[in-house]
């Protein structure tokens, strides 16, 4: 995984609630076997309206998503975070995240950041006022700072806990911390009772 | 203190517990399908690494699947591909695999149960949301993504941090016209979309212990729709009863070891739940939705809302967003609806209960016409016992059509979807934009409600249909 420490870029406002996994990456997309290539079905019914904020000039090229709150709900589609890194986006915030999405995200570096929704709202303006402003989500002070170039400042902390925040600095693999520990996996193993369901003869 | 259910299960499958770190739990039961376990597999190849419990794990094709031809090649290439990389993954780890023309070939949370594989006290996780829907069992079951899927492949464990607890308690009689669909969709209506956020919630009191095993799948199926992290109901005689004989529940002195530790699943009675919601049952009725969220839903004797009565400013934009994109306007009844078309099916609504359900209803009446209904059993085993009671007879005399096993238009990733425009009442369990096929509009419904539908082309329950005006003495019993 990719490790996220500080992040500065433009943002993009998207002053919808629940948006769904399958808003964000259509079911169609899903019988690919890649993890990458996702980009062009980002929101796709959604950019074939030229109004859509996507599709705004100024919001061209923005790395951080400021959406609205429930975002990320339903299907537990990890192809959801995937389409918003592949199509440039390091971090997303709003007010709530559904958790499998949350979940999903963090393992892939694609930073989530949950403000309160009038601090959401306060950014989603400025950045309306501003689309040039700059945004800046830094995980190492735990911390949201936006300015534009009228000077408006909004400065915001934000939690993580400490253990998700460690593995996304150091852009640590799951897989290899958890078989540090094998012998207590094989221990555990020892120890289930035998009527536990079994797929297949062991 | 006492514990919750979920507490019980949850330490008994804690592996390591270390300050400052999620628990390390241990996986009972790993369920595959083609969609989220490609680039798992992949990931498992790049490491060098094998499956670590090939005892524990299963996978069946169910998502891409079609319900008709099953007999020739997959027409999308693209659906075909996903299909065949699963079966190169399983041959190549030695995973099981039920493919399309098995007879345990279906949708993933409707062959777990069958094969008397989700037990009570057991963990179970799977690539898909719906995973909820084995709490049912007293299981601690939930969706996970495709980093999780290949974590678990690795290890048999996956770090967690302990979700708080919810209880949902419902009590007293159900009216005798509404199923365990109108109180899920009751329940999300109430709590939200979100309010299960971080939560895993228990289903208890009289209402629900008096449910089938099918009935309380189906309210679990739906906890993801309330954005839990999963949902249970203790295991108690109609558990045991429904687990005896299955092809993998427990035998002789393990089947008695088993139900010993079974009992002890319960909520003490001095636990503390971190939240509490109560319905009286009495008081539900018919449900369907109305929007482009679970959560946006009412009785069907009701009309659709008018956003400018949310108070919550994201709720009203949400609300007008929904209408619009539904082609509704506000104080329309909701019994006024028409569809095009009738989906009885998924994880939700795809066992036999749901096909007797819809049956009932159906049997001597005709479908609307210019109304397409769909009948895709859950499994080739839901499917089998359908045929040996007849109801796919019923189906196919009242106008409807008799499908194969899988996911189907529940979210058209196969060639079963909504054109643009059309509109269906459907027992599945989302009503997003599009999911059932680009621009289609979909209302979340009962399979009774959907059978009544059927017959009357507007969004109706059976007691708006009389004998007379429908039934065919041939049909009566």
């Amino acid at each position: 995984m990719e490790a996220f420490t500080v992040h500065t870029g433009r943002a993009v406002p998207l002053r919808r609630s629940n948006v769904d996994t399958d808003q964000i990456i259509p079911a169609h997309w899903l019988k690919k076997v890649t993890r990458d290539g996702y980009e062009d079905g980002l929101f796709e019914a959604w950019r074939k309206d030229p109004s859509f904020v996507l599709n705004q000039e100024q919001y061209r090229g923005a790395t951080v998503l400021v959406a609205g709150p429930d975002f990320g709900t339903g299907s537990s589609r990890e192809h959801a975070a995937w389409a918003l890194q592949n199509y440039g986006f390091k971090a997303v915030i709003s007010s709530r995240f559904a958790d499998i999405f949350r979940g999903n995200s963090l393992k892939n570096g694609l930073l989530t950041v949950v403000l309160p929704q009038d601090v959401v709202e306060r950014l989603q303006t400025l950045v309306e006022s501003g689309p040039a402003t700059q945004v800046t989500v830094d995980l190492e002070s735990r911390q949201v700072r936006a300015g534009s170039a009228a000077g408006e400042q909004l400065t915001a902390d934000f939690d993580l806990d400490e253990n998700a925040r460690w593995r996304l600095l150091n852009g640590l693999d799951d897989i290899s911390l958890t078989l540090q520990n094998e012998s207590d996996i094989a221990a555990y193993e020892a120890s289930r009772p035998a009527f536990k369901p079994r797929t297949i003869a062991a | 203190m006492g514990r919750t259910l979920a507490e019980k299960v949850w330490d008994d499958h804690v592996v390591r517990r270390a300050e400052g770190e999620p628990d390390l739990l241990f996986i009972d039961l790993h369920l595959l399908h083609e969609v989220t376990s490609p680039q798992a597999f992949d990931g498992l190849r790049l490491g060098g690494r094998k499956v670590r419990r090939l005892d524990l794990t299963i996978a069946t094709e169910d998502h891409n699947t079609p319900t008709l031809d099953i007999d020739k090649p997959i027409a999308d290439p693209v659906s075909r591909t996903q299909l065949e990389t699963l079966r190169k993954n399983c041959a190549e780890f030695g995973v099981r695999l039920h493919p399309l023309g098995d007879v345990e070939q279906g949708v993933v949370h409707v062959v777990g149960p069958q094969l008397g594989l989700t037990q009570p006290g057991t963990t179970v996780v799977c690539g898909d949301s719906h995973t909820s829907t084995h709490g049912a069992f007293g299981a601690l079951a939930f969706g996970i993504g495709t980093s999780q899927v290949e974590h678990v492949l690795a290890t048999q464990t996956l770090p967690m941090a302990r979700p708080k607890t919810m209880a949902i308690t419902v009590e007293g009689e159900l009216p005798e016209d509404v199923t365990a669909k109108d109180l899920i969709l009751a329940v999300i209506a109430k709590i939200g979309t979100g309010g299960g956020q971080g939560y895993i919630l228990e289903y208890r009191g009289s209402a629900i212990e008096k449910l089938s095993m099918e009935s309380r799948m189906t309210i679990c199926n739906m906890s993801i729709e309330a954005g839990a992290r999963a949902g249970m109901i203790a295991p108690d005689e109609t558990t045991f009863a429904y687990l005896r004989g299955r092809a993998h529940a427990p035998e002789g002195a393990d089947w008695d070891d088993a139900v010993a530790y079974w009992r002890t699943l319960r909520t003490d009675d001095d636990a503390v739940f971190d939240a509490e919601v109560f319905l009286d049952a009495a008081e539900l009725a018919p449900f369907v939705t109305w929007g482009t969220n679970p959560g946006q839903g009412a009785p069907l004797s009701e009309s659709v809302p008018d956003p400018a009565s949310y108070d919550d400013a994201s709720q009203r934009l949400a609300a007008e967003k929904a209408l619009e994109y539904m082609g509704l306007s506000a104080g329309q009844a909701l019994r006024d609806i028409r569809v095009d078309t009738v989906f009885v099916g998924s994880c939700t609504n795809g066992r036999i209960e749901d096909l007797r359900s819809a049956a009932s209803v159906l049997e001597g009446r005709k479908v609307a016409d210019g109304v397409r209904m769909l009948v895709v059993p859950g499994s080739v085993r839901v499917a089998l016992q359908a045929v040996e009671e007849g109801l796919d007879k019923v189906f196919t005399a009242s106008g409807a059509e008799w499908r194969h096993a899988g996911c189907s238009m529940c979210l058209g990733m196969n060639p079963d979807q909504l054109a643009p425009g059309e509109r269906s009442a459907s027992t599945s369990n989302r009503n997003f934009e599009g999911r059932q096929g680009k621009g289609g509009r979909t209302h979340l419904v009962s399979p009774q409600v959907a059978a009544a539908t059927a017959v009357l082309g507007h969004l109706a329950s059976p007691a708006d249909l009389s004998d007379a005006d429908d039934r065919t003495p041939a049909g009566a019993r």
